[in-house]
C-alpha cells in the first residue's frame, strides 16, 4: 500500500540527517525530563521503514524551545482566577503553564513508574513505556497534581507540531515531516499555472529556515524556485 | 484619574477592521473628521508580512499575535444558565483579531452575499409554512431591510474587496455557470471566478450527477490584478495557501490593510490612534445623546474624544460589550425574554465529509483564498422544509484551502490518534483525500446570549463579557439531513473510504470551527426586539451607530464578512444623512 510513496529509505545515505546547528542544547528541560520526552515522543512518532521519528528530528529540541518561550508561560493566555475544573466544552482550566504541566507530570510519572517498576519511565522496556502512555492518555494513571490527560494532550499536540512545523523551531529536521507527506513548504510562484492540475506536483521542500539562511533562492515576490522531484507513473522517485 | 479631554471631532470610530476602515473612508471621503481608535498594533503591509515569514503555520496558526490577547481581555462562557461560566483561557473555537485591520487581516477570503431570504426569514417562513413551524424558544425575526434596499451596498462593497465570481442571476435572469440561486445581481462581479481545481472538477461531476449545479465560490483574493473602488491596487493570488489565520504575503487578499487603509491613510480629515483600548460610550444627562468615548491611550492614560457622533464598528463581541459597560440599552434577561443588549447571540453550523483515495493524488498545498466548487440547493429555502421538520441551510463545497502539515492532515475513521499507524496514515492520506463542507445557518434562541460575567475581570478590572450558547434541536436536526445529503456525495466521488466529523451535542470552545459569531445588538424594526433600527442607528441614543456582525438578528449560511462590509457601507450611506438631517433616519 504504501510503495509509491516518494520518501527515500531511512538510513540510506541520503537519508542521514545533516547535523543540526541547535543541537541538543535544552533552555528549559532538566536532563531526567530529556531523557524522558526522548523515550515518549519516539513511541508517539515512531522511526520506522517510513522515516526518522520524532525523538530524531529534534522534537525534544522543539518542545524545549515553546516551554522556555511565551508559549511556556502561557503568555497569551487569560490567567486570572478563581480557577474551577469546569466541562469538557469549556477548555483548558488547569492553573498551571505548560512549563509546570511538564515539570509536574514528568516528576510524578517517574515517581509512579520507580514505585511500579523500580525505574523511571525512560529505563523501561519499550512495550512497557507504550502501555504507560496509553493509560496516560485515557487518564487511567492517577496523579497527585494533575490529570494524566491533560499531560498527555499538550505533549501529543507539541510532539506533532514539532515533527511538523518549520525546522525553524528546530524540529522536523532536514524536513523530515513534509517529506513525508510530500508537502512542498514556502510556495512557488508557479502555483498559480499549476492550480487546475491534475497532475501531482513533487518538490524538494522549501523551509522558512532555508529562506531566512539563503540557502534557497528567491523571486522578485520573494517565492522559491522548486526543485522538482521526478517520479514514474508508479509514483516512485 | 481624570481623563484628558481632547477637541472635538465630527466622528470617532471605534474598530478598524472591515467596518472601522470602511466606515472612516466613506465618511472622512465626506469631509467629516473622522479618528478611528484602534486596540491594536499597526503593520506595514509593505513589510511586515512578507515571505518567507508569513508562511509559518505554527506562528500565525497556533501562537498568533495578531489574534487577541487573551492575557488582557477575553470571554467567559458556558453552556446554559445553571453553570459557572469560566474564561476562554486560550484561543480555540475561533480566533477575534487584535491589530490595526481587525479579525478581517487574517480572514479567508470567504465573500458571499446572503440571500433574500435571509433578511426576511421570519416574515417568509411564518407565510410559507405557518408561524407554528418556527420553534417555540426561537427569536427568528427579520433584519428591517430587503434585498432591494442593500443590494447598491454588496455591489460597492465587493467593488472595494475586489470580489472574484461569476453571476447567476443577473436582474432576474439566470446566468450559466453561476449560482442560480443567489439573489438578483445588479451586476457582474468586478474580477472573474477562480479556476476550478482537480477536487472541485470531480465535486462538480458528482454534484452535477445528483441533479445539483455547481459553481465557482466568490472569493475576496484577487484572481487578476486589481484596483478597486479606492484606487487601491491589489496583485493576482500565488495560490499558495496560507490564508486564514495569515495576513497575505502579496497583498493579493483584500482586507481592511490592503484594500482601505492605504486610501484612508491619504485622507486629510482621517486620524487613526493604534494600542488604544476603548473603555466606554459617554453619554449626556438625558441619557439620549452620545458625546464621545473614554479610552486608555498607549501610555496607559485615560482621554476622552467627544464627538458629535459614535459609530462602534468592533468585533460582535466588542460591540456589545462596550454597549453594556457604557449602560446603553436594556441589558438581555433571558428568564422574562425583556431586554435587547446580548439577545439573539449566534454562531454557525457546520460538518464535513472527507474521501478518501487509494487510486487519487492531489496538490492540497495549492490552493487558499477561497479556491472552491460550491452547491446552494440546499441554502435557503428552496427545498420544501414542511416535510423535513427544521428551518434553515447551508452551502456546501470542497474547498482547496491550502493544507497546511499540522493542522491540514485528515486520516480515515479508526485510525489511531498517534503512533505507527498513524504515521503511515497520515503519509497515505494528506495529499489523497478530499473534504465537502457543510457551512450551515444557526438560529437565535431565547436562552443564547451575551451579558456581563459577575466575577471575571480583563486587565483594566471591567468585568468579562459572558457567553451562555449551545446548541439547538432545530439545527442539530438540520444537520442529520445535510449530513446525510453530504455523505450521498461523498459516494458519488467514488473514493475507498469516507469520513466525517462529529461535533457532539453540545457546543464546545475548544477546537477551531469558525470565527463567526453574531448578534447581541440586532438590527430591526421594533425596538422591544431590536438594539439599532435598520440603518444600525441605537433605539436609545440617536448618534450613536453599532455596525458589525453584532448586527445580525441570526446567522444566515454564507459566512458574514461580506455582509458586515456590506452594512458598513450601507450604515455610512445613512449617517451622510443623519450628518444633513438629523432627523432623517428612523
Amino acid at each position: 500500500m504504501l510503495d509509491h510513496i516518494i520518501t527515500p529509505k531511512w538510513g540510506t545515505e541520503e537519508m542521514t540527517l545533516s547535523d543540526n546547528p541547535i543541537g541538543a542544547s535544552y533552555l528549559y528541560l532538566l536532563e531526567p525530563e530529556v531523557r524522558f520526552l526522548e523515550a515518549a515522543v519516539e513511541h508517539l512518532i515512531p522511526t520506522d521503514e517510513l522515516g526518522p521519528g520524532a525523538r530524531d528530528v529534534g522534537v525534544v529540541v522543539y518542545i524545549d524551545r515553546q516551554l522556555a518561550g511565551s508559549w511556556g508561560v502561557h503568555g497569551r493566555q487569560y490567567r486570572g482566577g478563581p480557577w474551577l475544573e469546569g466541562t469538557p466544552q469549556q477548555g483548558y482550566q488547569s492553573r498551571f503553564t505548560p512549563q509546570e504541566v511538564y515539570r509536574i507530570a514528568i516528576r510524578e510519572i517517574n515517581q509512579h513508574c520507580r514505585a511500579e517498576f523500580d525505574r523511571p519511565f525512560a529505563q523501561l522496556a519499550g512495550d512497557r513505556q507504550l502501555r504507560l502512555l496509553e493509560q496516560l492518555e485515557k487518564d487511567e494513571i492517577a496523579l497527585p497534581s494533575l490529570p494524566s490527560k491533560l499531560f498527555f494532550d499538550l505533549l501529543w499536540r507539541n510532539t506533532e507540531e514539532g515533527y511538523f512545523a518549520d525546522p525553524l523551531y528546530g524540529g522536523n529536521r532536514d524536513k523530515v515531516g513534509w517529506k513525508l507527506l510530500g508537502f512542498p513548504g514556502v510556495p512557488s510562484g508557479q502555483y498559480r499555472e499549476l492550480v487546475t492540475s491534475s497532475e501531482p506536483y513533487h518538490a524538494e521542500p522549501v523551509s522558512v529556515l532555508d529562506v531566512q539562511t539563503g540557502k534557497v533562492p528567491v523571486d522578485a515576490e520573494g517565492l522559491p524556485k522548486h526543485v522538482i522531484i521526478k517520479h514514474n507513473s508508479n509514483g516512485e522517485s | 484619574m481624570s481623563a484628558t479631554k481632547l477637541k472635538s471631532v465630527d466622528v470617532v470610530v471605534v474598530g478598524s477592521g472591515v467596518v472601522g476602515s470602511i466606515m472612516s473612508m466613506e465618511l472622512a471621503s465626506a469631509g467629516l473628521s473622522v479618528v478611528c481608535l484602534e486596540r491594536g498594533k499597526q503593520f506595514d503591509i509593505d513589510t511586515d508580512f512578507k515571505s518567507p515569514n508569513v508562511y509559518d503555520e505554527l506562528k500565525f496558526d497556533r501562537h498568533s499575535d495578531i489574534f487577541q490577547n487573551l492575557a488582557r481581555d477575553t470571554l467567559t462562557f458556558r453552556n446554559n444558565n445553571a453553570q459557572t461560566a469560566l474564561p476562554m483561557r486560550e484561543m480555540g473555537a475561533f480566533k477575534p483579531g487584535e491589530m490595526v485591520g481587525g479579525t478581517a487581516a487574517h480572514w479567508g477570503g470567504n465573500a458571499r452575499r446572503f440571500l433574500p431570504h435571509d433578511f426576511e426569514m421570519y416574515s417568509r417562513i411564518k407565510e410559507r409554512y405557518g408561524a407554528s413551524f418556527i420553534p417555540e424558544d426561537c427569536n427568528l425575526q427579520d433584519w428591517g431591510v430587503t434585498w432591494d434596499d442593500i443590494e447598491p451596498y454588496y455591489d460597492q462593497f465587493e467593488e472595494i474587496f475586489g470580489v472574484g465570481g461569476k453571476a447567476g442571476n443577473l436582474n432576474g435572469e439566470i446566468q450559466a455557470g453561476g449560482n442560480p440561486h443567489e439573489g438578483p445581481r445588479s451586476r457582474e462581479y468586478p474580477n472573474p471566478p477562480t479556476r476550478r481545481t482537480h477536487e472541485g472538477a470531480l465535486f462538480a461531476d458528482a454534484v452535477t450527477s445528483l441533479g445539483y449545479v455547481p459553481f465557482q465560490g466568490p472569493t475576496a483574493a484577487m484572481t487578476q490584478d486589481y484596483r478597486n473602488l479606492y484606487r487601491v491596487q491589489m496583485l493576482e493570488c500565488v495560490r499558495g495557501g496560507f490564508c486564514s489565520s495569515h495576513v497575505c504575503a502579496q497583498g493579493a487578499k483584500a482586507n481592511p490593510l490592503s484594500a482601505v487603509l492605504p486610501a484612508l491613510a491619504r485622507q486629510p480629515t482621517f486620524e487613526l490612534r493604534p494600542l488604544c483600548n476603548v473603555l466606554r460610550v459617554n453619554v449626556d444627562s438625558t441619557g439620549k445623546k452620545a458625546t464621545g468615548v473614554t479610552y486608555i491611550d498607549p501610555r496607559g492614560n485615560e482621554i476622552e474624544q467627544p464627538a458629535s457622533i459614535v459609530v462602534l464598528g468592533a468585533y460582535c463581541f466588542s460591540n456589545v460589550r462596550l454597549l453594556l459597560l457604557s449602560g446603553i440599552g436594556t441589558p438581555y434577561e433571558p428568564l422574562t425574554g425583556k431586554g435587547v443588549v446580548g439577545r439573539n447571540y449566534s454562531y454557525q453550523q457546520g460538518g464535513s465529509v472527507q474521501v478518501f483515495f487509494d487510486d487519487r493524488e492531489f496538490n492540497p498545498f495549492i490552493g487558499g483564498g477561497q479556491v472552491n466548487t460550491s452547491i446552494d440547493e440546499f441554502n435557503g429555502d428552496l427545498i420544501d422544509r414542511g416535510p423535513l421538520g427544521f428551518i434553515g441551510g447551508a452551502y456546501m463545497n470542497t474547498a482547496t484551502s491550502g493544507a497546511t502539515p499540522i493542522k491540514g492532515k485528515r486520516v480515515p475513521p479508526g485510525t489511531p490518534r498517534w503512533g505507527g499507524e498513524w504515521k503511515k496514515a497520515v503519509a497515505q492520506y494528506y495529499r489523497r483525500n478530499m473534504s465537502i463542507t457543510i457551512h450551515a445557518s444557526c438560529l437565535s434562541y431565547r436562552h443564547n446570549y451575551l451579558d456581563l460575567d459577575p466575577t471575571y475581570k480583563d486587565a483594566y478590572g471591567l468585568p468579562l463579557l459572558r457567553m451562555t450558547f449551545d446548541w439547538n434541536e432545530n439545527d442539530l436536526r438540520m444537520m442529520k439531513y445535510l449530513n446525510e445529503r453530504c455523505i450521498e456525495i461523498g459516494q458519488a466521488l467514488n473514493g475507498s473510504r469516507l469520513g466525517g466529523t462529529n461535533k457532539g451535542m453540545h457546543f464546545g470552545i475548544t477546537g477551531y470551527q469558525s470565527t463567526h459569531n453574531v448578534g447581541g445588538a440586532v438590527m430591526g424594526s421594533d425596538p422591544s426586539t431590536s438594539v439599532v433600527n435598520k440603518y444600525l442607528q441605537s433605539w436609545d441614543v440617536s448618534n450613536l451607530f453599532v455596525v458589525g456582525g453584532s448586527a445580525f438578528p441570526q446567522n444566515p449560511a454564507n459566512g458574514p464578512t461580506a455582509t458586515i462590509g456590506m452594512l458598513a457601507c450601507w450604515a455610512a450611506d445613512a449617517i451622510k444623512d443623519y450628518v444633513r438631517n438629523p432627523d432623517s433616519l428612523a
